[in-house]
């Protein structure tokens, strides 16, 4: 929600900019120009509608998504002006409408709702993006600090506002006290009533949004006071109104931006401003939607998706979309979200001119008041409107309901003079001056320059405030609260990806509590006050509910909105701490390690692909222009990395989204901070290869007993077309076992011939040319092969395998042109190179002192592996063992090629069904997923902090340069940094990971993500921004390292002591705790129980029986996995399933998905009466209590009671009940939002499996491990010794 | 002085004390190109390491031969840092001190880059002192 809030302001600073040169002028330009018209294209205006404001870029890129999808250069065709865009966002934009639906069904959490809602909306903004940039140029800078202070008007206005009633009203009553300074001050409380409230206005609403996450926030914000100086920034932003009225035209917002543009463009900070607001916009847009939600929630759905086509289809919408504009300004918050989008811009505009007025007086106490007149006027608007049509909603909300009816009055006549009293206020708005602090809390007053540059145009207002701006960053708690308020709700968190969000999967996921919110204080204090509090402290040993009822979610940097809009999703690039500290002693002194987290070929629904003949870098460190540099003038940007000024190139200049000339900021490199481009030759050291696949099979006696040879070649077999690849694909096969066979697939055959070559010891080619073939041209033969290949073994009795020379002659085959080796290999390689012995003691496995042989035993597989790398061939493996196969040596294959590894114990085709299944799966999976070849990945962080090491499957060619073979949309990468040189004299830093690989089509590409961060100088902030997830996921890198090189006992030993020493620290640095007990900040709360999970899961543990192979497997996924796959395997989630019906639900693609909470991962947990769902990441356990209701077996199990459940169930029957379809619906719910589909197992009590379940209730204690409350005390002894 | 064994040893090790000289500074400006980036791992100077240790230990031999128990002892700390890295080195492999894909690690990358200048120092200290013993 924070997002939104800030945004609001934004469009009043836009307006300022707009104006502030010449407010005549460029009211005229707006009016004539109407870029509006562009935006609204006819298929756009009826999009909108429902996006409303927003609506004006959304209808455009919807329309173009259909076009588009496909190919950029369709997008010439398409009518609309857009046709860049809508290349650019090929797939973006398609899906919005439905996704917002799903959101708004489920959500009823106002966060969560608003960052799904965020990418949905964001292309729909454009209208809001032509006001974008003006806002954005003004107004973000003032953002940092209005957000803040704004923050506090808005919980006054939450509470006032009827939408925030619903959801807010509950958490913040306790706060209430302490937000009277605000202006809104204590009166607002009283009036739950909300219509004064919304008089609050403008601002309130919008932070409204925000404030209901924070409400743990609040109790801390007694500083909101002194903050409340602050106050007159916070005023200027709220301009906005004005800037809303501009905007109910959407001509005269576009206009706007072009003046912005023009005036401001000398401004570094527009450009990102601009960005931002588009973004910002979009957030606007997504609070209404999230209101919708909110609603919604309480309504059924069927209610909410009627309203959002109502408000497509009825005419209201035109309207609306002015009121969008408003909202953007007021807030809408209006939470009452429906009656947001009709209030009339004209209401708003009133209110805005006041504000302005206001605004101008330097008295703080300015903002209470003024807020609050024009907000009433536009509350009531809302309120008649939406109590008109969504009274049912209202009347839900209880509260919320009737504030707003009583509040509206006069919306619909003031419309005609919107426009007019928009611009007014805008360009009284331009007078606050927002410029300057935009400028500031981009650039962080380094650069005098730009500063001159923008304060020209304003007038002498601003400089004070430019001056306060210009630390935002830096200052202490008090300042920063503000903003962390904005930033901590979780349902910001998305907001961070600009638009590619693929997801449901992952909102779903967060906001599922959202629906108890209203139900329960309880959820909310737990959910939303993590963010905004995260210094909150938090008692570990006396608070025990400190889970989350739904997924965690990622800490936003507090940035100022506008960035934090543009900035890079947490799902592709996380960093453990989201504040950066200055200096490498205050790094040392938190005791947290740095790093980030990457997951850089992620599959995205949404991804920008740019054509152009030149890519713009940054002439000395090679930077890819991104999101957050800064333009100097429209011929000049600055590196935000080494902070060279670059020449902006002539074909840059020209907007392909647009079609306009000079507008370099609204390109879409400059818009996105994930971008991918279509690299030139310059890019290429060789022509682009193609796709070549080539499959190494182990036929052993072993092999072919364990049956995986039919699993495969049926897999093969159905993917054959689907594998990546273009005309020129080609594919080959190698068996072995103590012989190696050749497969001559040449065109022309009549049938395969296999070549066998038993020197083993001088391994060659039989037949070099026609081993790999093409996939098209041979398919016959091919499929041939595969048919046969199952039975051809069946009569072996070969038991060796001779591995490494089948290696060494894939790499042979490989060389000329690189590409994919797949490995099935089934057991110890006996014979030839690369021969390995046992090495696994059976009766250490549960030893709890030493475990050994966790590196390898031989070098072979890592020569290899790096020969390979260097002829850009990666080794994947897929071991399928029963028995000790010495992963330890074999993974080097894969980890220094880049490779992947796959293992699958005790497999069988029909002894372990399980196991036979998930090799189905993964294979589907793998052979079907996108892969890039000949890749590398350079990572460029500003200057002054270095990469330290990196971790995952790749070489390392230089100290930022990773070699990937291959690259795959499932891997991930963790990279620990340090600082060089202090950062003082810079607010923010950047990271920038380019990853340059060629397609399976051929195509040369580059995908780039930037990721931008704040930079503090004290702990607290240090500890207020700690990603608690990506900490742990980094130091588990970090402790296979270490197992490996050291032993895994000094790992262990190093697990515990990065929490004791981190906790330590923070409790030395808040003096006025108790000693006595054990704190953690909000922030990494979960630090002790996850560091936990990791001590308990199969890499680290020790005195639990865990076979050498199994623990080093979980070593390798560690290093290799993605943070959100590798937390399910870290501290899986478990949901209590027997009762769904009565959870809270979402709507998804037309399915209900139930949302039941999370539970601990105890067994005081799990009752006998209940059914229990484990999510694992790669295994689905479902665990049923001896007592469980027939029901429940009957109707989602399929069999009539507890005795008759089979031992080893894998799949769940259609059963035509409610319960078997909600159940299923949240299953597959669960599974769509992972690339590999995971492996259901039933588990019974008295099941032998059922080992497998209870390992993984980790807060338990077990005979060789601390329950989580002993880890507690263990954790505070070592603190205070 | 005559020309005993001794004085002979001392000719041999100043000109072979050259070439450490030598293969250091290579060392440095290897490890320095990998920093900068114009060089892989792969081609990393490992090819030198082997060379640089057996000729050490030749000179410890041959002042050990020539009873110079004083010169020896100021190389025996070196002899044995030698081994101690030639026999840390996973079993069989040639790839001796430097693993191409831990060399990248910050750590270690500064860590051999130490090494190598406190060795090109040790060396040229030890050659002047060989030209005027």
């Amino acid at each position: 929600m924070s997002a939104p809030a800030g945004l609001p302001p934004r469009p009043a600073g836009a307006a300022a900019a707009v104006y502030p040169g010449g407010p005549g002028a460029s009211r005229e330009a707006a009016a004539p120009q109407s870029g509006a018209p562009r935006y609204q294209n006819g298929p756009v205006q009826s999009r909108m509608q429902f996006p409303s404001g927003y609506g004006s870029h959304l209808p455009n890129y919807s329309v173009p998504s259909g076009h588009y999808s496909q190919v950029p250069s369709k997008a010439a065709a398409s009518h609309l002006d857009n046709q860049y865009r809508a290349s650019y966002y090929p797939t973006y934009y398609s899906a919005p409408a439905q996704n917002v639906m799903t959101p708004s069904v489920g959500t009823n959490v106002l966060n969560t709702q608003e960052s799904q809602q965020l990418y949905n909306k964001t292309p729909a903004h454009t209208v809001g993006s032509a006001e974008g940039p003006i806002q954005g140029a003004i107004s973000s800078a003032s953002y940092l600090r209005t957000s803040a202070q704004q923050s506090y008007s808005a919980f006054g206005n939450h509470y006032s506002t009827p939408v925030s009633s619903s959801v807010a009203s509950q958490g913040f009553p306790l706060n209430s006290d302490h937000y009277t300074m605000p202006v809104v001050s204590s009166a607002m409380y009283p009036n739950v009533s909300y219509p004064p409230v919304a008089a609050g206005s403008v601002y309130g609403q919008a932070f409204t949004s925000q404030t209901l996450p924070a409400v743990g926030q609040f109790k801390e914000t007694n500083t909101f006071s002194s903050q409340s100086t602050s106050v007159p920034h916070s005023l200027q932003q709220h301009v906005p109104v004005g800037y809303n009225t501009t905007l109910t035209t959407i001509s005269s917002a576009q206009s706007i931006q072009d003046n912005l543009c023009r005036n401001l463009t000398g401004s570094v900070a527009k450009v990102n401003n601009q960005i931002n607001t588009d973004l910002a916009s979009g957030s606007c847009v997504a609070t209404l939607t999230s209101t919708f939600l909110l609603t919604g929630a309480d309504a059924s759905f069927g209610s909410l998706q009627d309203i959002m086509c109502r408000s497509r289809g009825g005419s209201k919408y035109i309207s609306i979309e002015n009121a969008v504009c408003g909202i953007d300004s007021s807030q809408p918050v209006h939470s009452v979200s429906q009656s947001v989008l009709f209030t009339k811009p004209g209401a708003g505009t009133s209110a805005s001119s006041a504000v302005i007025s206001s605004v101008r007086t330097p008295a703080p106490s300015l903002s209470s008041q003024p807020q609050s007149s024009p907000s009433v006027t536009q509350s009531s608007e809302l309120a008649l409107q939406e109590g008109m049509q969504y009274g049912g909603y209202v009347n839900n909300q209880a509260s919320s309901a009737p504030a707003p009816l009583s509040s509206s009055s006069d919306d619909e006549e003031e419309d005609e003079e919107d426009e007019e009293a928009a611009i007014d206020s805008s360009s009284t708005t331009s007078s606050a001056s927002p410029v300057l602090n935009n400028y500031d809390a981009l650039e962080g007053g380094g650069y005098p320059e730009t500063r001159s540059v923008t304060s020209s145009p304003v007038p002498a207002p601003s400089v004070p405030q430019t001056s306060k701006a210009s630390k935002p960053f830096g200052y202490g708690y008090p300042t920063l609260q503000p903003g962390y308020q904005n930033a901590a709700p979780p349902a910001p968190v998305q907001p961070n990806n600009p638009g590619h969000h693929p997801g449901f999967q992952h909102y779903p996921q967060q906001y599922p509590g959202v629906n108890q919110l209203s139900s329960s204080l309880g959820g909310l204090s737990l959910q939303h006050s993590q963010q905004p509090e995260s210094l909150r402290p938090v008692n570990l040993t006396q608070d025990r509910n400190i889970l989350p009822v739904s997924s965690v979610p990622a800490p936003v940097p507090n940035l100022n909105s506008d960035l934090r809009k543009l900035n890079c999703s947490p799902d592709s690039f996380r960093c453990t701490l989201t504040n950066i500290p200055q200096t490498q002693a205050l790094l040392n002194k938190a005791k947290l390690p740095l790093g980030l987290l990457l997951h850089p070929f992620r599959d995205l629904t949404q991804l920008p692909v740019i054509t152009s003949s030149t890519i713009v870098r940054c002439r000395s460190c090679r930077t890819y222009i991104n999101p957050f540099v800064s333009f100097i003038d429209q011929r000049r940007w600055k590196c935000n990395l080494c902070y060279r000024v670059n020449d902006v190139p002539e074909e840059f200049m020209y907007n392909p989204l647009t079609r306009s000339y000079g507008e370099p900021h609204k390109r879409p490199e400059v818009q996105n901070s994930t971008v991918e481009f279509i690299a030139s030759s310059d890019y290429m050291l060789r022509p682009p290869q193609p796709a070549v696949y080539l499959f190494v099979l182990d036929v052993s006696h072993n092999a072919v007993e364990a049956g995986y040879l039919t699993i495969v070649c049926q897999s093969l077999l159905e993917n054959l077309d689907k594998l990546p690849g273009d005309s020129r694909t080609r594919i080959g096969f190698i068996t072995f076992d103590s012989t190696v066979q050749f497969y001559n697939l040449q065109e022309g055959l009549s049938q395969p011939q296999m070549l066998i070559v038993s020197d083993i010891d001088e391994i060659f080619l039989p037949t070099p040319d026609s081993l790999l073939v093409n996939l098209h041209e041979s398919k016959e033969l091919i499929k041939d092969l595969l048919n046969a290949l199952p039975n051809m073994f069946t009569n072996t009795r070969e038991t060796h395998s001779a591995l490494g020379p089948a290696l060494q002659a894939a790499f042979k085959l490989m060389s000329p042109t690189g590409g994919r080796i797949s490995v099935f290999q089934t057991q110890l390689p006996s014979l030839g190179a690369g021969l390995l012995h046992s090495r696994e003691d059976p009766n250490q496995r549960s030893s709890t002192k030493v475990v050994q042989h966790l590196g390898p035993a031989t070098d072979f597989y890592k020569k290899l592996a790096l020969d390979c790398s260097g002829q850009q061939t990666a080794v994947d493996l897929f071991l399928l063992s029963s028995q000790y196969s010495d992963l330890a040596s074999l993974a080097c294959m894969s980890k220094y090629s880049a490779g992947c590894i796959y293992y699958y114990p005790s497999f069988h085709r029909s002894h372990n069904p399980a196991q036979a299944e998930k090799l189905q799966k993964d294979l589907k999976r793998y052979l079907t997923r996108k892969i890039g070849f000949e890749a590398v990945m350079r990572i460029r962080c500003t200057k002054g902090l270095s990469i330290h090491t990196f971790h995952g499957n790749f070489f390392v060619r230089s100290t930022d340069l990773l070699s990937l073979a291959n690259v795959n949309p499932d891997a991930g990468f963790a990279v620990q940094m340090s600082i060089e040189e202090s950062l003082t004299d810079t607010s923010l830093v950047c990271f920038q990971t380019a990853l340059l690989y060629t397609s399976s089509k051929g195509e040369r590409r580059i995908r780039v993500h930037t990721l931008c961060l704040p930079v503090v100088s004290s702990l607290a902030d240090v500890y207020a921004g700690a990603d608690v997830q990506a900490v742990v996921c980094l130091l588990a890198n970090m402790a296979v390292d270490r197992s490996v090189s050291s032993s895994l006992s000094d790992a262990r030993d190093a697990l515990v002591n990065a929490v004791v020493d981190s906790l330590a620290a923070y409790m030395s640095t808040a003096s006025n705790l108790q000693q006595s007990m054990l704190i953690a900040p909000n922030s990494l709360k979960l630090f002790p129980l996850y560091i936990l999970a990791l001590l308990k899961q199969k890499a680290f543990r020790t005195g639990t029986s865990t076979r050498l192979d199994d623990r080093v497997y979980a070593m390798c996924q560690m290093k290799s996995q993605p943070l959100v796959h590798l937390m399910k395997m870290i501290h899986p989630n478990l949901y209590r399933i027997d009762k769904l019906i009565d959870e809270s639900t979402i709507h998804v693609n037309d399915r209900v998905v139930p949302q039941p909470p999370l539970q601990k991962l105890s067994a005081e947990k799990l009752t006998r009466e209940g059914a229990f769902l484990m999510d694992c990441g790669s295994i689905f356990y479902i665990w049923i209590g001896k007592n469980c209701s027939n029901n429940f077996i009957k109707d989602v199990l399929g069999y009539p009671n507890y005795a008759s459940v089979p031992q080893k169930m894998t799949q769940l029957p259609e059963v035509d009940a409610l319960s078997s379809e909600r159940t299923r619906s949240f299953i597959s719910w669960l599974r769509d939002s992972r690339p590999l589909s995971p492996v259901l197992q039933v588990i019974k009590d008295e099941n032998p499996a059922k080992t497998d379940f209870f390992q993984h209730l980790i807060e338990d204690r077990t005979e060789a491990a601390f329950s989580y409350y002993e880890f507690l005390l263990n954790i505070q002894q070592q603190i205070c010794k | 002085m005559a020309f005993t064994f001794a004085a002979f040893c001392y000719m041999l090790s100043l000109v072979l004390c050259a070439a450490l000289i030598f293969f250091a500074i290579w060392h440095i400006i290897a490890f320095d190109e990998l920093r900068t980036d114009f060089k892989s791992p792969i081609d990393q100077c490992n090819p030198l390491v082997l060379p640089e240790y057996s000729i050490h230990s030749l000179f410890c031999i041959m002042f050990l031969c020539a009873q110079e128990w004083l010169t020896l002892g100021l190389n025996v700390p070196l002899l044995f840092y030698h081994f101690w890295r030639y026999f840390r080195c996973p079993a069989d492999s040639s790839e001796l001190a430097y693993d191409p894909p831990a060399v990248m690690n910050a750590d270690t990358l500064s860590y051999c880059q130490k090494e190598a200048w406190c060795k090109l120092a040790f060396y040229l200290l030890s050659f002047f002192y060989y030209l005027y013993w």
